[in-house]
């Protein structure tokens, strides 16, 4: 019935606008596709599992520390391969080549040490029991879901739009040589905005392993599909327009699957990405960062 | 000086906008370049100069306004239909192809004139005619700017002046109307920057081409251009011959008044460069 | 003699074909690279060309002409509606349109009743073979060699070199591009429909992610300063796993590897060389 499937759809949403939120503010202040970012989505996922299974935490320490553990090797990719690039002022296409390279390299590196099965959090890891509101039911995890994950939203887009730090962030994703004579320090800007996009992905990739309780190396490479997806419909580097995206899209994938057939679900995400390159290139919203060649 | 002959202006610029952000970079400008002239276009640094190119060659477009050339409207060409129309540019930057040979780089500003097709796959005769031509064309072009000798060289290897000098060889291939220069003379030496007013002069008397240039050494602009136009934040503030140019009091206020280094009152040099 | 050299082709024959399948990919991917763009589709062009090759074979005993034909036909067209849009914007478009192009029709095909579903098509005619394979590599080869010295050729680097510059000297960037992309999907397509005739089977997850990005690591090792240059590339990275045993497990590591180490530290690939541009 309609009002449970809107319901799902909003949870699932919400994953993905958490999931494309990190990957458009990436773009939007490195100028870079980088597409280890759904290795992040992974590794988050996995260090959560790691610390539920091997340290017995509860889920509200996994969530951050899996989060933590995707930032930090998101600060690592970007200093080891892209610092390199942007000092050599290297076309757009050598970085996401870089990252490409590194992307195989990760996911056969988690696939050698971690194998392929999937895996799932420990029973009762979480248990928030269910909520009936007239016939919907929502699940407790859901509930976290939806909670952590607009959480998240809110301080992100609160701490890029209405803070001194966002503001310097801003700055260097402008004009980077203009924010240096400001006295900004670019640099460590750059490892911030690694940081918090990693750490973003790695808590979306927490979220979504805990709402299909399946983990898995490649977990990420069919999620970065929908977050290709969100953030050209939202607009290359529009934050905002990359959650009203998310949310978008979850609600169709939600709805295809209950009314059409789950087939079609797995392709909404790409004809959307195709229908919006062709009729709306620079996102519904028409602010993507992206100019025209 | 030439006087500009009574038909039609070349280059009519009109009302032309562009705002980034907010910014009015080039703010409803207007100005005419009559055929067979130098049009000078000056004002401090961040006067919208190159910006005021990049919307007359079509590698940006304009907020408003338009631009017409020979009486045809350009809004809305892209770059390479207004090159066929007869529109050439170099860059303030230096962007030669640098890992192509000189006349490789030659060559491809002869692109719009060559029509080679399937030809290429079966080497037929038109396309190796074709091919001898322009390489012949290249060649002439070459020595014109006195790189003759470079041909073979990669581009990236050249001196800084020659690459310079090469940007405007690839430039004139594209067999011209109108050719923009962003300053030309940029990082030149006294000896280069006196050569290369030779060339531009030879250009416009010998070859009957229009230039529109903008270039910070004043003693080349002044002994060069026909006319001048000069632009402060984005906007005309005077338009008129050298003299004029230099006796209107908003220039002296705005420009020469500010003692940068563009308003030193330097010599033209009167020694004749040793080109390599 | 003879004798000898027919042990040697049916001990090595998947190698032989895999060496020239992998040649023709790695000029497809190296046309789009000509240009100055990316294209992370070619894995799945070649799905296309697969399945539509041999779907024809298979199920109407189509000629294999028909069936190359048509392999080379529905990925052009697939290219012109995945990344005909993207062409008059950044790269950066094309690259993100072709990969999803990759896991979708991973889907597709997965989903595919018709087409063997999860378990892929078998049962695929043998066609075309050594012959065919190495035949229209040649023909590939000394094609683009004579493209590439000529004014066309000249356009492309002149594209990948600068896009701004190349505009203004008058080359018409938007066809370019999509010329590029339209022949380097049917290549890809031709490629697969090769392939799928010399090995009998086809599955859904042959043509992924990883797929593409090997098919990219070719052109990147052998370098595109003439087309030989990621031929070689595609030769070396096709025998390395065969030589060097303890490798194979780590493949897909050490494509990503060099992938990293070429563009960081080696962008003209291993074999430098640059092709004159007049013809």
């Amino acid at each position: 019935m309609l009002e449970q499937q809107l319901v799902n759809g909003v949870v699932l949403g919400a994953t993905y606008a958490l999931f494309a939120i990190g990957f458009t503010l990436m773009f939007g202040v490195m100028g870079v596709i980088n597409l280890t970012y759904g290795v992040y989505f992974a590794l988050g996922a996995f260090a959560a599992l790691w610390s539920t299974q091997g340290l017995g935490l509860p889920i509200w320490a996994a969530l951050p520390l899996g989060a933590a553990v995707a930032g930090v090797l998101a600060v690592a990719v970007d200093t080891l391969l892209l610092t390199r690039l942007r000092k050599a002022k290297a076309p757009e296409l050598a970085s996401l080549m870089v990252t490409l390279g590194a992307t195989l390299f990760l996911y056969a590196g988690m696939a050698a040490a971690l194998g392929t099965e999937i895996r799932r959090f420990p029973a009762g890891v979480f248990d928030g029991g269910a909520y009936s509101l007239g016939a919907v039911r929502i699940g407790g995890t859901q509930v976290l879901i939806f909670g952590a994950a607009l959480v998240l939203v809110v301080a992100l887009l609160a701490l890029v739009r209405g803070s001194r730090l966002g503001l310097a962030i801003r700055a260097v994703a402008e004009n980077p040589d203009a924010a240096a004579l400001m006295g900004i320090n670019g640099a460590l800007m750059l490892r911030v905005v690694s940081f918090l996009s990693g750490a973003i992905g790695g808590a979306a990739g927490v979220l979504v392993g805990l709402n299909f309780n399946a983990i898995q190396p490649f977990m990420g490479e069919h999620m970065m599909l929908r977050g290709f997806a969100v953030i050209i419909v939202g607009g290359l580097g529009d934050l905002r327009g990359a959650l009203l995206a998310g949310l978008l899209l979850g609600l169709a994938e939600v709805l295809t699957a209950a009314y059409l057939s789950s087939t079609l679900k797995d392709m909404i995400a790409f004809a959307l990405l195709v229908a919006t390159l062709w009729f709306r290139p620079l996102g519904l919203f028409g602010r993507a960062a992206a100019k025209r060649a | 000086m030439a006087t500009p002959p009574p038909t039609g202006p070349l280059l009519a610029v009109e009302g032309l906008t562009r705002r980034f952000q907010g910014l009015v970079a080039v703010d409803a400008v207007d100005f005419a370049v009559a055929e067979g002239t130098v049009h000078g276009l000056i004002g401090p640094n961040g006067a919208g100069k190159t910006t005021l190119f990049n919307l007359v060659s079509g590698v940006l477009a304009p907020s408003a306004g338009s631009v017409r050339l020979d009486g045809r409207a350009l809004d809305g060409l892209p770059p390479y239909r207004r090159t066929a129309l007869g529109l050439a540019r170099t860059f303030q930057n230096i962007r030669v192809f640098s890992e192509m040979t000189v006349l490789e780089n030659v060559m491809t500003g002869l692109h719009t004139r060559l029509t080679a097709g399937w030809g290429i796959l079966v080497r037929s005769p038109a396309f190796r005619a074709e091919e001898r031509a322009a390489k012949a064309r290249a060649r002439d072009l070459l020595a014109f700017v006195g790189l003759a000798e470079a041909a073979g060289t990669r581009a990236g290897d050249l001196a800084y002046g020659d690459q310079r000098r090469l940007e405007i060889a690839r430039a004139l291939a594209c067999e011209p109307r109108l050719v923009l220069l962003d300053e030309p003379a940029a990082g030149m030496n006294p000896a280069e920057t006196h050569a290369l007013l030779g060339l531009l002069r030879r250009l416009r008397d010998e070859r009957g081409l229009t230039l529109l240039l903008v270039e910070h050494d004043m003693p080349l602009v002044m002994s060069l251009c026909d006319r001048l136009t000069v632009l402060n934040f984005g906007r005309r503030i005077a338009d008129g011959t050298p003299a004029e140019v230099r006796a209107h009091p908003a220039v002296i206020e705005a420009y020469l008044g500010t003692g940068g280094h563009d308003a030193g009152p330097r010599a033209v040099p009167q020694s004749r460069g040793t080109a390599p | 003699m003879w004798e000898a050299l027919d042990d040697f082709y049916w001990t090595y024959q998947s190698l032989i074909h895999g060496i020239g399948v992998n040649g023709i990919l790695a000029l497809s991917v190296y046309v789009v690279l000509a240009v100055g763009q990316l294209s992370l589709g070619q894995a799945a062009f070649m799905g296309v060309g697969a399945y539509t090759g041999a779907l024809l074979s298979v199920k109407f005993g189509a000629p294999f002409a028909l069936s190359m034909a048509a392999a080379a036909a529905v990925p052009a067209l697939l290219a012109l509606v995945v990344g005909g849009p993207t062409l008059r914007l950044t790269g950066v478009y094309l690259a993100i349109a072709t990969i999803g192009l990759g896991e979708i029709t991973r889907i597709v095909f997965l989903n595919w009743d018709y087409a063997g579903g999860a378990l892929g098509l078998s049962g695929i005619p043998e066609r075309g073979g050594v012959g065919a394979i190495y035949g229209t590599l040649a023909v590939l080869l000394a094609g683009l060699t004579l493209v590439a010295r000529s004014r066309v050729g000249r356009a492309m680097e002149a594209m990948r070199e600068d896009e701004a510059a190349a505009g203004v000297m008058g080359v018409n960037l938007p066809r370019y591009r999509l010329t590029a992309l339209v022949a380097s999907s049917a290549m890809a397509g031709v490629a697969g429909c090769l392939s799928a005739h010399v090995s009998s089977f086809i599955g859904p997850n042959e043509y992924g992610f990883e797929a593409a990005v090997t098919i990219l690591s070719y052109a990147l090792l052998g370098g595109i300063g003439s087309p030989l240059a990621p031929v070689l590339g595609a030769t070396i990275l096709t025998l390395l796993p065969e030589v060097l045993r303890p490798l194979a497990d780590f493949r897909l590591m050490v494509n990503g590897l060099i992938i990293v180490l070429a563009v960081l530290f080696m962008p003209r690939g291993i074999l430098p060389w640059r092709i004159a541009r007049t013809g």
